[in-house]
């Protein structure tokens, strides 16, 4: 008999006693501890995700202040640079009103500069030539030269317009004070006289003369009175000369300065 | 030459006896219950833990596993009688590499034992999961007719569950032990590993059996699982 029930008795009740044993000593710790573990390290994942959120959430919000931040600098910046822009455009504009109030100044400079250089070398030629004219006159100037000038004087007053000759008349006439007749030098008696016969003749009366030196004639004779004038002198074609002179180079200022003036405005078209 | 283990008897008072078999048993459930109450005396609940307890919660998840796997979804319950069950046989077949050590699953009256436990544990479980009359409305699916197969399938399965552990366990002592006669030295040792690898796979049939039948006993709507087509040694 390969079954003894005794054994099978004796090994149900081990076996019984094993399971409740083991039940005790090996499931319920193991499995407990287990469930025990499973449950901390949720809690730490589910503490470990709440962190994570929280640490996005931040991150977000950081994010946001960020780009708020970047924002808020980009307008404060284009608003600056504005400011500077137009600050900029104001500073250059004042600049330019300035180089050009300085350059209209300064051409306003020249150009009186080049004025009174003009004038002074006017004078300065005039008086020049003046004084040449007035050296080689003085130097030529003798009794002949003053009797060629009476003559000529003479001469003048009768080849003078009638309309004239009557006005003078009428003026000399009517004069209360002596006509005026100025000369370079001193007339001689013979050339008064015949000056004097002269006038008479001319306009038919007894005209009174005073006769006075005047220097500034160079050589030359002037009859004035009551504002009425015949005259003769090398100061005339002197100032005639002057003039054509000046003329020349008032012309002259004009070309200069349209010249100077096409350049400037050339590149402004530009 | 004996075939039991129950066969050696040190101690006999008329009906009670003290044998190897009980004897051996004692002996593994000593081990069994001083190891766990070594172990778990200071369980970690931290992340870090000693080895043994890293050992037994291998040990116990993966009895819990193999149990839900096979389709008991409340695992814990039944941990306690097929661990058990798993344990025992499976410590039982290990020791035999101890010299002058006979496993008490040699013996028939150990595995009738066990498998009068599981005849037992089956009906229990059933009731206990859908009330008696659900369970013995198991009997009479599909027809009235299968009654008394099913019944003579409940005896018979009890049966080949003793007489396989008891089979495979006396087989493998008795040809180690015929070898040892004949060829010493290394053919023993081979048939020795051989041995605890058949102790193994005894030790996995026959509680995942148990677990099969508890199983389908638990889940009345689903068919019967046919206890054959388990593959067996």
């Amino acid at each position: 008999m390969l079954i003894d029930w005794f054994t099978v008795i004796a090994q149900i009740v081990n076996f019984l006693i094993l399971v409740w044993l083991l039940k005790r000593f090996l499931y319920k710790p193991i499995l407990n501890a287990i469930d025990t573990r499973e449950k901390k390290i949720a809690k730490e994942l589910a503490d470990a995700d709440l962190k994570k959120a929280e640490a996005l959430k931040e991150r977000d919000e950081f994010q946001h202040k960020n780009e708020e931040f970047d924002r808020h600098r980009a307008t404060l910046m284009s608003k600056v640079t504005q400011e500077a822009q137009t600050e900029r455009q104001r500073l250059l504009e004042e600049a330019r009103e300035a180089a050009d109030t300085l350059s209209a100044k300064r051409h306003a400079a020249l150009l009186s500069d080049a004025h009174t250089l003009n004038q002074t070398l006017r004078q300065r030629t005039q008086q020049e030539v003046f004084s040449i004219a007035r050296k080689a006159l003085t130097d030529l100037a003798a009794a002949s030269l003053e009797e060629r000038m009476t003559g000529v004087f003479i001469r003048r007053l009768y080849e003078l317009d009638e309309q004239v000759k009557k006005n003078l008349g009428e003026t000399f006439k009517t004069a209360s004070a002596p006509a005026l007749l100025h000369s370079a030098f001193d007339l001689p008696e013979p050339q008064r006289a015949a000056i004097q016969k002269a006038l008479n003749e001319t306009f038919s009366a007894d005209i009174s003369l005073r006769f006075e030196t005047a220097p500034h004639l160079v050589s030359g004779i002037e009859l004035s009175a009551n504002g009425q004038k015949i005259a003769w002198s090398i100061s005339d074609y002197l100032a005639a000369l002057g003039k054509s002179v000046d003329e020349l180079l008032k012309e002259k200022d004009k070309a200069e300065a349209e010249a100077q003036a096409k350049p400037e405005a050339a590149p402004k078209s530009t | 030459m004996n075939l039991s283990p129950d066969q050696i008897i040190f101690w006999q008072y008329g009906f009670f006896k003290l044998n190897a078999t009980i004897l051996y048993t004692w002996g593994l459930m000593c081990v069994l219950v001083v190891g766990s109450i070594l172990v778990t005396r200071k369980l970690s609940l931290e992340i870090q833990r000693t080895r043994w307890q890293n050992l037994l919660e291998i040990i116990v998840t993966g009895i819990e596993k193999q149990i839900e796997e096979v389709g008991l979804t409340h695992p814990r319950k039944y941990i306690g009688f097929l661990g058990t069950l798993f344990l025992f046989v499976a410590m039982a077949s290990l020791f035999t590499i101890v010299p002058g050590y006979e496993p008490p699953t040699g013996s028939l009256s150990t595995t009738a034992a066990l498998a009068l436990c599981v005849f037992v544990a089956v009906p229990l479980f059933g009731i206990e999961a859908g009330g008696l009359g659900e369970y013995l409305e198991e009997y009479v699916k599909p027809t009235v007719i299968m009654l008394p197969f099913n019944i003579i399938g409940e005896f018979s399965r009890t049966l080949a569950l003793a007489a396989r552990l008891f089979g495979n366990m006396m087989s493998g002592t008795m040809i180690l032990a015929i070898l040892l006669t004949i060829t010493p030295y290394l053919l023993p040792i081979a048939m020795s590993v051989l041995g605890l690898l058949t102790g193994m796979v005894q030790a996995y049939i026959f509680s995942i059996l148990a677990t099969v039948y508890i199983a389908a006993a638990t889940r009345a709507s689903k068919p019967k699982p046919e206890s054959d087509a388990t593959p067996a040694k």
